[in-house]
């Protein structure tokens, strides 16, 4: 029988076993939207802005590791949406954006409403299409869902004319898609794997570095196996907490700007650099040039263009993380490599020493709200169990250092691109993903003004999160960078005229906190969480000059990590001024 | 050091600016590129120039690579291979400098396309560096254009590039 475009459409995310769709209706779309009237397997949630589609989509995939689906009408849906998509793509998150378009005949005439949608979004996604012909509708949908979950994931955009949507064609959704331009490597080279795993046992001084790429691909059983088989200390990236326990005693901290003194000086004076899924970002490796100066880097990835991007490495591994982790788990038993317990013994006393430096040490106050308190009451109340997400800026770096997280999926944040405004939406997608779990939103008073509209969106579909606002009434990490390098000039990152949190989250229905001293912290986290079926807005006045620490400076090395308490001025350097 | 990388392209309407995208947006230079349907009409053969230290290029071809409508490429200047450009000039020619002229093509193995009193259209084909010598034996005062089709070539031996 044939089928229109629209229920074409429908039907294929049936197939895919869409469960959740995050949109917004337009006129390009309003076929589709007709079609997903009469149905009611595939959910969709009205969002009250493009971009939290995006973000809601990417939060439930981040979540569930399932494909995140939205779709937006056409110009200024898409146009909207865009920085949701740049966000998923920086942290290669499996999306499929479905966009309007205007009727082919009218494509390039500047009709209303029309963007060239392939042509935005081409450098933020991983592949995009545009059908022209009802006929490869289905098919460019299972290519969509194949691109985007496949290699290393990403958002793929498919553009739909309206008139494509409106016409009628047979539905057959094929079973599998094959590419003879697109076939992602999965298993690892055995030659490389083998002389990366006598490596390893060869090492006295190894440091495990993995990143988004261990969560991504699954890949934490076989990476907490591994890592428990060597007794190497491990470090995650801020995309890859959670791939290994936070309250294991092996992981020495997120490692990075912000990442621990331990973390950051193993991996200084490593001799050998395991690194997993990570992609060697400017805020792990600090100045390249003095980065990890003694080590010899092994280095898995499932995408090529990873390796040898930033960093040389000495031992390239292309392919999927769980897949060679278990290849190496398998040589170190057949071989019996067995690295050298005593120079592992001793390396471990060094990070120990380093380790009782406290690096994430605070002072904390009978009388002022430290943001670092409310996150370790947090992780308390929710008994490490919750999911979170953040958005971005100090109380994102917070979250990360104080929250123990243990399992993967349970963090979730916009790590590449840096997107203020994920963290709601995201929020959201996880509740819906998980409806049983408690989600945290831990967000801070400008972040959260940029997608708050999606509040309303809560509210209909009853999604109860706890959303922890750290409002020190400051753009804080802006505040921070003009501490240390504008002398104090705190141009424009302060925060007046905030609303009342409080009577905002009643206004959408919601339940609203404001809590002012240190002592009503844990009981209002409490309460909060104990309103199972509730948002609530807790917001938490907290010292509004505090400083995220510790600290490389920009041009610093991982070796030259700034600690609280000392002069924050002291190893400035010159060249780190023009980074950022 | 110069690049010649050879693509086969998937022929779909837009494969072309995702190259270009990616050259742009990652700071890639492209000195030509030159694209045209191959015997297969599913493919385009896309060939670009480039310059790069031995980094650059490595990320230049593993991020064409990922490109989802490259089929396969090639970096012909990796083994012997061939390289040509065609060249249509046309050069002041009058008085006594005619004859001069005439020969100067003949020598750079040229064809005369077309004649007017003051002008001779040429026709030349060879290596990037051949023509840059023609136009630079010719010199600037005597080129009233230049059009260059940018560089496209093929590996030397038995073997092709093919999906």
């Amino acid at each position: 029988m044939e089928l229109t475009g629209a229920e074409i459409v429908v039907r294929c995310l049936k197939e895919e076993g869409v469960e959740v769709l995050f949109g917004y209706p337009g006129g390009a779309v309003l076929h589709i939207y007709d079609a997903l009237h009469v149905q009611d397997e595939v959910k969709h949630v009205l969002v009250r802005h493009e971009q939290a589609a995006a973000h809601a989509a990417d939060g439930y995939a981040r979540a569930s590791g399932k494909p995140g689906v939205c779709l937006v009408t056409s110009g200024p849906g898409l146009t909207n949406a865009v920085t949701g998509i740049a966000t998923a793509y920086m942290d290669s998150i499996p999306m499929v954006i479905l966009s309007g378009q205007v009727p082919t005949k009218l494509i390039g005439n500047d009709a209303f409403q029309e963007c060239d949608s392939v042509g935005i979004t081409r450098p933020c996604v991983k592949h995009n299409f545009l059908v022209r012909d009802v006929r490869d509708l289905a098919e460019t949908i299972k290519k969509a869902f194949y691109i985007a979950t496949t290699g290393r994931p990403g958002p793929v955009l498919v553009d739909l004319p309206k008139d494509v949507t409106g016409a009628r064609a047979e539905f057959d959704y094929p079973k599998k898609i094959k590419m003879r331009s697109y076939n992602p490597t999965v298993k690892g080279h055995s030659g490389q794997i083998r002389k990366a795993t006598e490596l390893l046992a060869q090492a006295k001084r190894a440091m495990i570095y993995t990143g988004g790429g261990v969560v991504l691909s699954d890949g934490s059983k076989e990476l907490i196996e591994l890592t428990r088989m060597l007794g190497f200390p491990i470090t995650n990236t801020l995309m890859g907490l959670g791939a290994y326990p936070a309250t294991d005693r092996q992981f020495v901290g997120m490692l990075g700007m912000h990442g621990t003194y331990e973390s950051n000086m193993a991996m200084h004076h490593c001799d050998v650099l395991f690194a997993v899924g990570a992609r060697f970002d400017d805020r792990v490796t600090g100045n390249l040039e003095k980065f990890c100066p003694t080590a010899r880097i092994i280095h898995i990835d499932i995408d090529p263009s990873s390796i040898s991007k930033n960093v040389a490495v000495e031992i390239p591994i292309v392919g999927s993380v769980p897949n060679v982790l278990r290849q190496m788990i398998t040589i170190l038993k057949e071989e019996g490599l067995e690295p050298d317990r005593e120079a592992l013994a001793r390396w471990w006393q060094q990070i120990d020493e380093w380790r009782a430096i406290k690096s994430l040490g605070y002072r904390n106050s009978d009388t002022i709200i430290k943001p670092q308190y409310v996150i370790e009451q947090l992780y308390h109340v929710t008994d490490g169990q919750a999911i979170v997400t953040s958005d971005v800026g100090q109380h994102q770096m917070w979250a990360a250092q104080y929250y123990l997280f243990d399992r993967p999926r349970q963090w979730i944040n916009s790590g590449g691109l840096g997107t203020m405004g994920f963290g709601l939406p995201a929020a959201m997608g996880a509740k819906l993903a998980f409806p049983d779990v408690d989600v945290a939103c831990v967000t801070g008073e400008g972040s959260i003004q940029m997608m708050l509209q999606e509040l309303s969106t809560m509210k209909q579909y009853h999604t109860p999160v706890k959303i922890v606002n750290l409002n020190n009434q400051y753009l804080g990490m802006v505040r921070q960078w003009q501490e240390f390098f504008y002398e104090k000039r705190y141009s424009m990152s302060y925060m007046e005229a905030l609303p009342d949190f409080v009577k905002l989250a009643e206004a959408y229905g919601h339940v609203g906190m404001k809590i002012e001293r240190p002592a009503d912290v844990e009981g209002a986290l409490r309460e909060a969480f104990a309103m199972k079926d509730r948002t609530v807005f807790l917001d938490f006045m907290t010292d509004p000059e505090e400083n995220v620490f510790p600290m490389i400076p920009s041009g610093g090395g991982q070796n030259e990590m700034l600690l609280a308490g000392r002069d924050a001025m002291k190893n400035r350097h010159e060249e780190g001024m023009i980074l950022v | 050091m110069r690049h010649i990388i050879s693509i086969l392209l998937e022929n779909e309407s837009g494969a072309l600016s995702r190259v270009a995208g990616l050259f742009s947006a990652r700071g890639y230079n492209i000195e030509s590129l030159t694209v045209a349907p191959t015997e297969d009409a599913s493919l385009s053969r896309l060939t670009l120039v480039t310059r790069g230290n031995d980094q650059i290029i490595e990320q230049i071809v593993k991020q064409l690579n990922k490109l989802v409508d490259v089929v396969k490429l090639v970096d012909l200047t990796e083994g012997p291979h061939i390289e040509r450009e065609l060249m249509m000039a046309k050069i002041r020619a009058s008085g006594e400098s005619r004859a001069e002229m005439y020969r100067l093509v003949e020598i750079f193995r040229g064809h005369v396309l077309d004649v007017t009193e003051g002008t001779y259209t040429v026709e030349l084909t060879g290596p990037g560096d051949k023509l840059d010598a023609f136009i630079a034996t010719v010199g600037d005062e005597s080129i009233v254009e230049v059009v260059r089709s940018g560089v496209t070539g093929i590996a030397r031996g038995p073997k092709g590039l093919h999906v």
